[in-house]
Parts: C-alpha cells; structure tokens; sequence
C-alpha cells in the first residue's frame, strides 16, 4: 500500500515538453528522501489540458501541479510528499480560490466535460493491465462472451445510437450488422488509427492512455460479427502508442484474454499491428485496406463495400479508435444510458482537439449538443490578447468552418453538416481577427493537393486548379471572373470524384466562401488582406504620432529599409521592405502597422 | 511528393544486407508483408535506395516495379538519405494558425534547403510534417526526437547553433 500516487502524465504533449525527465528527476528524489516504500510514481495517458504541460497530480488529495519543471521536483517532494504542504506556487491558477484549493472536476476547463472514451486517460498507468481491469476492464467482453448473443450485442449497439467516431457518422450497429450477415469462412475487424486531419489528436490520446479499451472492443466486435482476427492501422508518427499498443496486446494475450479460447468459451481473437506510412488517403476504408494489403494506398469503388468484401477480400468491419472507445460502456451500462446524453440523432459525446488561437489547447470530451460558445469561451477559457473569435474550423480539410453567427449552435452531426462543416475527426481550431480565411482555405488546399493519390482525375487536376486559384487571389492577381471558376471546380470536384477525400477537398473553400466572400473579393477588387495576413498584399508604416525615435526597429531591420534620426519618427521604404515583421515584434511603443 | 533527385553513391554494409534478409525471412509470411519489410528495411538503412528495394524485390520475388509503386506513394519512405540532424516542422492547422509558417521559412533562409532537402555537408535535413500532436505547444518543431515549442523565429538561430 502506498499513502500517495504521483500521477504524472506521459502522453506526447507533456512528453514533448519534458515530463519523462520530470519522472526520472521525481524517482531519484524520492529515492533520496527515503519514501519509496510510501509513495508510488505513476505514468498515465492524456489529462487533457495539454497548454499546462507538464502535468502532476497527486492523490490521494488530487493537488493538480502545472508547467511542472527539473527544478520544481525536490521542493515539491520535500514540501508535498515529506511534509504535506502544498506547493502554491505550482498549482493550476483555476484551482486556487480563496477559500482553499478547488477540486480539479469543478474548474471551468472540466466541469462541462462528460469523459466516456477519454475515461481512463490521465488516471490509470496504461501499461499495466491490471489497473485497467481494475476499473472495469474486460468486463463488458466478459459479459458479451457469457452473456450474450452476438445478434444481441449488435441490437446494443443499434439502441445506444453510436455513430462512427472517425468524422463519417454512420450507425456502428448497422455497420456491424451488416458484415454479420455475410457468411464467410474469415472475416476481419479493423480499427482506423491513421489519425490524418492534422490538429487532431485524440485517437492517439486514447491509444497511448487506454489502449485496452480499444482492444476489448475490438474482441466485442470480432465475437459479433463472427471474425478471428483484427488488425490496428496505426500511424508510424505516433511512437509512444504504437509502444503502448504493442505491450497492452501481449498482456492481454498472457492472460488469454485475446488469443485462443477466451474466458474458456471457445471464441478466438487475435489482434496484429500495422504501421500506416503517412498518407492522408489511408484514412479512407478502402484505402486503408488495400495498404494493409501491402500496396499503395489507393481507393477502389464501392460497392462492393468492406462488410461484403472487404480486407484480402473477406468481409470486414472497420471503426475508428473513438468509437471503441465507447463500446466497452455501452455494454456494461447499457443503451439507454448512452442514448439519454446527446441530442436527438447524435448520442453520447465527442472528443475534441482544442487548437489554435485558444487559451486551454488540449483535449476535452464534451456531450453532444454543447454549444460551441461553451466549448471555446468555457471550457477553452476564451481566447488569448483580447482578440475577437472569427471562425472555427472543424473536420480538417474535409470540413469547414464556423462564423461568429452559428456561435450558439449546439455541435453535433447533423448541425454542422447544415451550416457547412463537418464533425470530422474531431479538430477544433480557434481562428482570430488576426486570420485571413483565403489563406486558410489555401492551406487546406496545399495539404490535399499534395495527399490526392492521383488515382481519379477531378481530384488530381481539379484540387491543383483550385489551389491555383486561390494563390492566385492571395497574390492580388486574381479577377472576379476567377471567383467564379473556382466555385464552379469545388462543386464539378466534389461530385466527380471517387472517393471521400477529394469529394471533401472543396469544403474548406465553400465554406468560406459562403461565410467570408467579402475577404475573398476585398484580396481581388481592393488588393487588400483584412486580417494583414497575406504578405504580397501589405506594406507596413510608421505611425509618427507613435514613434519615439528609439532606432530599435531600424537596429533590427534585415534590409534597412527603415532610417531616421534618434527621436524622431522613422520612416519605412515600402520598396526595399521584405514585410519580414521584425520591426512590429521589437517596437515597443505599438508604432508600427501593416495595411 | 518533391525530392531532390541528387545521387547519394550507396554504401550500404554486409553486415545490413544480412539484418534485412533476416527480417525478410521472419516477415516473409505474414499477409501483407511489403510495408513492414520496408519500414524494416528503411530502420536499417536510414532510406530506401534503389539498391535495398531491388534487394527486397530479389528475396521477396515482389516485383520491384510494385516495391518501387509503395516507396514513392508513401511519405514515410525517402528515397534520399537524410541529414544528420532531421529538422521537421509542423505545419498541421494548429501550429500553422500560430504561424509555423514563419519558422519554416527561418528555416529555410538559414540553412539554404527547402521542404524535403538536405544541405551538401549532410548535416541538416528540412521538412514538413503534420501534426506531431504537441498542439498545446504549438508551433512546434522537432530535430530528430527532440521537440521545441512555443517558437518564434528569432529562437531558430540559437537552436540550430547548438548542433553546428
């Protein structure tokens, strides 16, 4: 028995800013202090409040330390664990009141939060399969293999109103429902873990916290569907989940839990590893499987679809990390109990990947249906420098973004899809004032043109002369005539072609023309970028009324564009200016501006 | 996918032909086995020159026309060596709206390369990448398994003197 547990988190934010040396440091000290037999170090999974990284909490009074660093380490042992004061100075601000400290679940950031996938994130040690098993793990296969038949486990699932996780929404039940009805002598289950829409995170969160809820779900749907085998498409990018993934299955196989013959009634299931090697197309089920298959990664048309021909041909079922993530309760507290949160057509909740232009980036699980002004005002903590919200962007670049008007929209699958986004996989990123949504719709644009496997023509040639386009708008060279062309090739695009990624391309650029079309015609009929974002169309000045004549701007200029006298205002030759913004970052007196 | 066609002479050891016949031997016949030989193979060499996927081809008896299909469809695999030190930056959305976009161009004013480039003495090797899934730290870079956070461009010339 130990007095205190030390939590501290070990997913790939905290690791990124230092945490395993954080947990080596902790070991040592308190080695030194002689308290090995009291206190317990334990590395878990995503907490989520990944912008307070690196993360410590320890129990048994949840003191929730952030931005903990090397040198932190022996004050918090000598004053926390040795004499049970409270380190004040590193505690989480939103947690210190002045009636005492606040229980981490009542700060804003968590309060709203419902964690049914992230559940065991950032509370047990995921490699070790027993503190998983310890808060319920395994039981809900336990209860399907003894309990059940799988046509029941299936109407579960119909009941709970569990939608694919991965960005698509269809019915998970229907899904299963379908490949079982397929006889066949093998049939496989697949998860998608080639997490692709860059700025989302939360399949690898749950990979690297919880991983075996992923694999008892996986058992579950093999038992359902009739299949032996499974096999995780994992992202080569992500190596602490693909570690993770790879102890939790051979400790499930040394305790039969996957393997032959599991709980003693004769069902067998055995899940394998494959490394995805970086194609966002991958993300796509038949893509998927082919690069399973071993070959290039292209999509084929369906039908057939995967339930009837799927992997090496067989019937197969695939769903997204998420979404087993959620099975396991689902069977265990029933389909009532997941279906009464949510709204009419989306239940349960969702995890989302808070990024961009927002205090609390990080990982939050939210019921469906909670608006998007509590996700970012609330729970994000609103955004930094007392900017104004612009947009959200949603489903990466198949998705779309959400204007200030739709800003109490309750999120769920059917609202975004109306308003033009999408769930998508689940990244929220926060734009400001400060963001030119061309640009944005270029970006996007950059990434699929350059991830089109070029198998079918409208998404190889159309999404290359959109984003030609679009360049072309932010340069200031474009005309109306070319507006025009390009909302005539998103919609020619996203009819013609074979699969979800270039039928999606042009959401990003439709979505922003239908909410911003004033940006887009400010760059082509006035050469101007309201957010002073685009580069070929700013030049930057010198405010006189502003200037002190420090000549720190001058100093620091690359190409000396800039001269003046000491106190007096400087002026900036918009000729030799290389509009690199040094000036702006070292003006001290907000002086200088971009028009 | 650009990369620079330079050629790299190949100088790979007996001692890495024999670990890549034997992880071909244990893999062989596993369904679906190419993709795993080649991340394999890639582990071993660093990248995947002609000569190992001609290799591969040899012992699998996959044609090298296929191998050859995979290496250049993935981002994965190079086909080039890399640099010494592998700079990659991330430009998924959330390090891009908080402009790793100026970073990468820092980037690429100092050490004189581009997206997917290598510097002549074999140094430093540049490219983008997407979402490495430190958002919180956003923008975020990474030099071979080390990651930097929070940067602006003027932190890019003090990290990149600390592996002159």
């Amino acid at each position: 028995m130990y007095r205190s547990h030390v939590l501290v988190c070990g997913g790939t934010g905290c690791t990124s800013s230092g945490s395993q040396q954080i947990m080596d440091t902790l070991k040592e000290e308190i080695k030194k202090a002689g308290l090995e037999a009291e206190v317990s170090v334990v590395q878990t999974g995503c907490h989520g409040l990944c912008a307070l990284g690196p993360i410590m909490i320890i129990y048994p009074d949840a003191t929730f330390y952030s931005m903990v660093k090397v040198e932190d380490i022996p004050e918090i042992v000598n004053e926390h664990l040795l004499k049970g004061r409270v380190v004040t100075r590193l505690l989480y601000q939103e947690t210190v009141t002045p009636a005492g400290v606040k229980a981490l679940i009542d700060t804003d950031f968590y309060k709203k939060q419902h964690r049914i996938a992230l559940r065991n994130c950032g509370i047990i040690n995921p490699e070790i399969i027993e503190e998983y098993i310890a808060t319920g793990g395994y039981a809900a296969l336990g209860k399907v293999l003894t309990e059940m038949t799988p046509d029941e486990v299936i109407q579960c699932l119909l009941d709970s109103g569990l939608r694919g996780r991965g960005g698509g929404g269809f019915p998970t039940g229907l899904k299963w429902k379908l490949a079982k009805q397929n006889d066949a002598d093998q049939k496989y289950v697949c998860c998608n873990a080639d997490e692709g829409d860059p700025g989302a995170f939360m399949d690898r969160s749950i990979l690297e916290g919880d991983p075996h809820a992923v694999l008892e779900a996986m058992a579950i749907a093999g038992y359902a569907i009739g299949a032996s085998q499974g096999y995780i498409y994992v992202r080569a990018e992500y190596p602490i989940a693909v570690e993770r993934l790879k102890i939790a299955i051979n400790q499930a196989r040394e305790m039969e839990l996957l393997g032959k013959d599991i709980f003693g009634t004769g069902f067998d299931f055995d899940i394998d590893l494959r490394l995805g090697a970086g194609a966002f197309v991958c993300g796509e089920e038949t893509a998927l499987m082919m690069s399973i298959e071993g070959n290039r990664g292209e999509p084929r048309p369906r039908p057939p679809f995967p339930a009837q021909k799927g992997l090496f041909g067989k019937p197969t079922i695939l769903n997204n990390v998420e979404t087993y993530a959620n099975i396991p309760q689902i069977i265990l507290n029933g389909p009532e109990w997941f279906s009464s949160m949510g709204t009419e057509k989306s239940k349960g909740t969702k995890v989302f990947a808070l990024g961009g232009k927002i205090h609390n980036t990080g990982l939050v699980e939210i019921p469906m249906g909670t608006t998007l002004r509590e996700v970012i005002e609330e729970i994000g903590g609103g955004i930094p420098g007392g900017k104004k919200f612009k947009a959200a962007q949603t489903g990466g670049p198949s998705g779309g973004c959400i204007p200030a008007s739709h800003y109490d929209i309750p999120i769920d699958y059917d609202n975004l899809i109306a308003i033009g986004s999408m769930m998508g996989s689940g990244g929220l990123i926060v734009m400001d004032e400060t963001d030119c949504m061309v640009d944005i719709a270029k970006f996007f644009l950059e990434f699929t043109v350059e991830e089109s496997c070029g198998k079918c023509t409208p998404c190889r040639i159309g999404t290359k002369r959109m984003l030609e386009i679009l360049t072309k708008i932010t340069k200031g060279t474009a005309t109306m005539e070319d507006l025009d062309k390009l909302e005539e090739l998103c919609y020619y695009v996203k009819e013609n072609s074979a699969c979800g990624l270039g039928q999606t391309a042009p959401n990003p650029v439709l979505s922003t023309l239908r909410y911003f079309r004033d940006e887009y015609e400010a760059h082509i009929k006035e050469k101007r970028c309201p957010a002073g974002v685009c580069k070929a169309l700013l030049s930057y000045h010198i405010d006189a009324e502003k200037c002190r004549g420090c000549t720190l701007c001058a100093r620091n200029c690359p190409a000396n564009a800039i001269t003046g006298t000491v106190r007096n205002p400087h002026v900036i030759d918009t000729d030799k200016c290389i509009k690199c913004g040094a000036c702006i970052e070292k003006c001290k007196f907000g002086a200088i501006y971009k028009q | 996918m650009a990369c620079k066609k330079e050629s790299v002479p190949f100088s790979g050891t007996p001692e890495q032909e024999a670990a890549l016949k034997k992880a071909i031997a244990e893999l062989k016949d596993t369904k679906g086995a190419l993709m795993p030989i080649m991340q394999r193979a890639q582990d071993i060499y660093g990248y995947l020159p002609i000569e190992v996927q001609t290799m591969i081809s040899d012992e699998t008896g996959i044609p090298l026309e296929k191998i050859y299909g995979v290496a250049t469809f993935y981002a994965q695999f190079a086909l080039q060596p890399k640099g010494k030190y592998q700079v990659s930056v991330c430009l998924g959305t959330a390090c891009y709206v908080k402009g790793s976009g100026a970073i990468f161009s820092k980037l690429e004013e100092l050490l004189g390369i581009t997206n997917g480039e290598c510097t002549p003495d074999g140094r430093f090797s540049l490219d983008s990448c997407r979402c490495v899934g430190a958002c919180g730290l956003a923008p975020v870079m990474m030099i071979n398994d080390e990651v930097y956070g929070r940067l602006v461009p003027d932190d890019i010339p003090g990290i990149l003197a600390k592996y002159q």
